[in-house]
């Protein structure tokens, strides 16, 4: 039997944003955050928020941007003015549920991809205690051209509304 | 300040009797949040779980969250909606006044079990609290002691709460908790301590950001419970201000968004920081244009829990309301300006494990808890103290 072209796309879609999901995770695990807002299109919105925010319609974010550029500052902050305890994340994604793909509506005919992945977040502090610090769902709006796959919105939505200590470190 | 203060769980029992379930106000939740008849949400007073309704009078009640029976919880989810509450464990009923209205099989069976006679449901409810509010903040109390709330806070407490939130109709645009590795003390210190921001928290003076020259200054309440730290703009700077203001910069970073800090005048003053503490576990807070509520909630001796609200109002334009929603990355677990305060208080309490016995010294500024122009000043943790010593019938002797 051969597949349909639909059924072509869905799984070239399927791929391009689970190596694009792979390659995030990786870039905040390996703390390479001076990479991570290239993972967005120059304007984007990124929010961290929490279910019961996300549930009720709260707009507020724990973390809240509408730019790329914000997203630069946010590294540029955790590097040279913040102070936290070191640490870093150890991300475990679940298979990205494709919601919707659609034309973008931008010219060259790139596809607008929704998806959800759901996510682990271990956290480690120093050489020390790992902790089970977030779990929840990445809701994403992707733009998908020729295999790449960037952010147009990406909303971090936390299970629990509690965080510990701090977040400093992008999920 | 001896650190056991932050150690001993006798001294924990101790505050939640003494000062949350004592004679004081403590911050319960917004009206906002309860905006119509049969509107309710769960809070606490220290580690005491309370509920607060709006019945179909339109007055606000409080009650203990939990049942007169065997002391389950009345309410589980933190808002909601509803006519009246009934316990899951054995159906008992309640209004949204908090009076015991049904029994389930309290005349039992076929005549068999069954309540006594004698049981009488009035004599039967959860505790109720007292009730206050200011400007939309709704305070209770579990003590008869307890002063009106007006005078419990002060006329200079007052005045700083009403130019935030006066008139104004607050609407809730995110809750956020912070789970806080330290003893309560420690993060109400930090919030009545205006020595430290300059020097924790690098944000500002690393991107460079010009706050003009600021004169602000701490007011700290009469008995020394409440304090208000403020800054605003001082439009009598000249030029030569400014640009020396500029040159001790350290730093080349400057923000490639600058439009984080985007800000409107809050109230139509020049005032940009307002931090407001009630004792015991309140703060208010006004960051150039993010506004929120911070409750502060003992956990354990080493564990806090720090609910925040973010406010906007009623009306906000969709520029101010996108401004909030910016300036909201100042503040809260990842707030550029207030991050360091999640973790530093965990410093502490790591920093004095095995010091029970040795001191804090909180003498910067002198030995008073009076109000001053200057910020370098521990005048706010003194006060405190003071108020804390005293509730908690400490003697200096006894540290």
């Amino acid at each position: 039997m051969t597949p349909t072209t639909e059924a072509l796309l869905a799984s070239r879609v399927h791929a391009t944003l689970s190596a694009a999901q792979g390659d995030y995770v990786r870039c905040i695990d390996d703390d390479r955050l001076e990479e991570w807002p290239r993972f967005f299109t120059e304007k984007c919105h990124y929010r961290i928020t929490t279910a019961d925010n996300y549930r009720r319609g709260l707009p507020a974010g724990i973390v809240w941007a509408d730019s790329r550029d914000m997203l630069v500052d946010r590294v540029s902050a955790l590097r040279e003015a913040n102070i936290y305890e070191r640490h870093s994340y150890r991300h475990l994604l679940g298979a990205p549920a494709v919601v919707s793909v659609a034309p973008s509506g931008e010219p060259d005919e790139p596809v607008e991809v929704q998806s959800e992945t759901s996510f682990l977040v271990v956290r480690i502090t120093g050489d020390g205690p790992m902790d089970l610090f977030a779990c929840g769902r990445y809701i994403d709006r992707y733009l998908v051209e020729d295999d790449r796959a960037l952010l147009r919105e990406r909303v971090v939505v936390c299970d629990s509304s509690r965080i510990d200590t701090l977040l400093a470190v992008p999920l | 300040m001896p650190y056991w203060v932050f150690q001993d769980e006798e001294v924990l029992r101790t505050e939640l009797g003494r000062l949350f379930r004592g004679p004081h106000w403590s911050y319960l939740c917004l009206e906002a949040e309860l905006a119509e008849p049969g509107d309710f949400c769960t809070t606490y007073i220290g580690n005491q779980p309370v509920l607060v309704t709006r019945d179909v009078d339109g007055q606000l009640y409080a009650f203990e969250n939990r049942c007169a029976h065997r002391g389950a919880l009345i309410a589980m989810a933190e808002h909601g909606h509803a006519k009246d509450f009934t316990c899951v464990y054995h159906a008992w009923t309640y209004n949204l006044q908090g009076d015991l209205t049904a029994v389930a099989f309290q005349d039992g069976i076929n005549g068999t079990g069954g309540m006594p006679p004698d049981f009488c449901m009035a004599r039967h409810g959860p505790r109720k609290l007292r009730i206050a509010t200011v400007d939309g903040l709704v305070f209770g109390s579990l003590s008869n002691e307890v002063p009106p709330l007006e005078e419990y806070l002060g006329e200079e407490i007052l005045a700083r709460i009403d130019r935030l939130l006066g008139g104004r109709t607050p609407v809730v645009l995110g809750r956020f908790t912070q789970e806080l590795p330290n003893n309560w003390k420690l993060y109400v210190e930090n919030v009545k301590d205006s020595y430290h921001a300059s020097i924790l928290h690098l944000f500002f003076t690393t991107f460079g950001i010009n706050r003009l020259s600021q004169r602000g200054g701490i007011i700290v309440s009469k008995d020394g419970g409440h304090h208000v730290s403020y800054s605003a703009i001082d439009r009598s700077a000249d030029d030569g201000a400014y640009r020396e203001q500029k040159i001790r910069s350290q730093s080349d970073y400057r923000l490639s968004d600058p439009s984080l800090l985007d800000g409107f005048s809050e109230v139509g003053d020049d005032v940009t920081l307002q931090i407001l503490s009630v004792f015991p576990g309140f703060v208010l807070q006004q960051i150039q244009n993010s506004v929120a509520v911070r409750q502060i909630l003992p956990v354990a001796v080493d564990r806090t829990r720090l609910n925040w609200t973010y406010l906007g109002f009623a009306d906000d334009t969709d520029g101010k309301r996108l401004a909030r929603l910016k300036q909201s990355n100042l503040v809260g677990p990842a707030g550029y300006v207030s991050m360091e305060d999640g973790c530093i208080g965990g410093f502490v309490q790591r920093g004095i494990a095995g010091a029970g016995d040795e001191f804090a010294t909180v003498q910067m500024g002198g030995s008073d808890a009076a109000s001053s122009s200057s910020r370098v000043t521990e005048a706010a943790v003194r006060g405190f103290w003071k108020v804390y010593r005293a509730s908690m019938g400490f003697t200096l002797e006894s540290a």
